[in-house]
């Protein structure tokens, strides 16, 4: 078992619950959505609780992922976006601390299951559909039809520019599901080498040594992962709701 | 390798049949707790890869909509305004004292201004007063030697009067002196009267 790299993926029922015949169990993965829902809340709650003038250092890192999330949506969505911005802020702070959290050993990541990252991107996509429909109508429909093309060309780039929205929350929950799976196994199968190999006495633990210097450039590697695919999810939610603000705007 | 290595010993000894150990060696790697759980788990995710094991996407469905939409409210309703307000407040307090800046700073141009025209002012007035004064001077000055030098005038033309009125005196006098003596000095020469009007006469002539 310790040495087995998907078991850390495994979901355990930890209470059993039944309705009608589909299994609701509040699992270890629901566990740890809890957790990161609870730590996030927690985090920004209590820095943000002296409303200092001057900040202290945490509420500085509360003050800096605000303004982090509003200039990224601002930057690509422009001020109209910035109706989004509770969404998307709750999106980057959900996945950035489920990513970190998943990075304390024997602790669950949620966001290696391509079910939670694909509800995260049927969410966005599922807002662009819904508010550029309201708002816009059928001009949303603008969006399939880039602007300066020749009509000919029409009828071979609106399929692609559908096609490419229908990919979209595949691309954006496949990207963030692959990078935290592939990374905590490739972290499982090198910490495995150190304590199979440290089995085999002391040049066994003399050959560790490489397996453990990867097994820790690959922790620091995946801190960056985890913060850069919680920033690309962000970012890429930002892009994908400037089309429901502005659908004929590229 | 080594997994399977570690596995090999498990698994011969559970008995289990060759393709499932194949398989399902990861999933349903030895847990431990005996050939009972280990079998369930077999059977119920027959060598299927946890993340794409549909059985859980209800239950991951269901907790991760309702933490999320939790912490969506949370944030949209307590923390977002709440950090949001700091930061107005921190911009909004930032600006307010640049502007009282700029304002004292115009302030103090202004009283700079004020002060400079003042300072002006006086040395112009104190300038203005020195001038003043100085031809209030000049002027008593000149007056004083106007009046001194024209009493001066009225006293040497008194004394040249006096002294010419002395001399016309004189000048007469000199005339009946010289009829007198002419008159006896004629009487004595020649004796007899002497016409007195003939010596005034000779006597003017003489005087020319």
């Amino acid at each position: 078992m310790a040495n087995d790299p998907i078991h850390q993926f495994q979901i355990a029922r930890w209470i059993p619950i039944d309705v009608g015949g589909i299994d609701l169990s509040f699992t270890n993965s629901s566990a740890f959505m809890v957790a990161t829902v609870a730590v996030a809340s927690a985090f920004l709650y209590l820095t943000s609780s002296n409303r200092g003038l001057i900040p202290t250092r945490l509420q500085s890192v509360s003050e800096m992922a605000y303004e982090f999330v509003a200039s990224t949506l601002r930057d690509s969505a422009g001020t109209a976006g910035m109706k989004f911005f509770p969404f998307v802020f709750s999106l980057f702070m959900f996945v950035l601390t489920a990513n970190m959290l998943g990075m304390f050993p024997y602790f669950y990541t949620i966001t290696s299951q391509i079910i939670v990252t694909f509800a995260l991107a049927i969410l966005v996509i599922g807002t662009v559909l819904v508010y550029g429909f309201a708002k816009h109508g059928f001009k949303f429909l603008g969006v399939f039809v880039p602007s300066g093309v020749p009509a000919p060309l029409l009828i071979l780039v609106v399929p692609i520019e559908i096609i490419s929205f229908l990919s979209r929350p595949i691309s954006l929950s496949v990207r963030l599901f692959a990078n935290m799976l592939a990374g905590h196994i490739t972290l499982k199968v090198f910490a495995g080498f150190v304590v199979s190999l440290s089995a085999f006495g002391a040049a066994g633990v003399g050959g560790a040594i490489l397996p453990l210097a990867m097994t820790v450039a690959l922790t620091g590697l995946e801190f960056l992962v985890a913060f850069l695919q919680a920033y690309v999810f962000t970012v890429l939610a930002c892009m994908y709701l400037n089309d429901a603000v502005h659908p004929g705007g590229h | 390798m080594f997994v399977s290595s570690a596995q090999a010993a498990s698994t011969t000894a559970q008995n289990e049949t060759p393709a499932h150990a194949e398989t399902a060696a990861p999933g349903a790697a030895p847990d431990a707790h005996g050939t009972a759980t280990h079998s369930e788990t077999g059977v119920a995710h027959k060598g299927v890869f946890p993340p794409f094991d549909t059985s859980h996407f209800a239950s991951q469905l269901l907790w991760l909509a309702l933490t999320f939409a939790f912490f969506y409210l949370f944030l949209s309703r307590v923390v977002l305004p709440r950090i949001g307000g700091i930061i107005e407040t921190r911009r909004d307090r930032i600006a307010t004292d640049l502007d009282q800046a700029a304002r004292m700073k115009q302030e103090s141009d202004e009283a700079l201004a004020a002060y400079e025209q003042e300072l002006a002012e006086a040395k112009q007035k104190a300038g203005s007063i020195a001038q003043t004064a100085r031809d209030e001077s000049k002027a008593k000055a000149d007056a004083e030697t106007a009046q001194i030098s024209a009493a001066l005038e009225k006293k040497l033309a008194d004394a040249e009067a006096s002294i010419a009125s002395i001399k016309d005196k004189a000048m007469a006098g000199v005339g009946a002196i010289a009829e007198e003596t002419a008159t006896e000095i004629v009487k004595k020469i020649v004796g007899g009267t002497v016409d007195k009007a003939s010596v005034t006469a000779a006597v003017k002539a003489v005087r020319g």
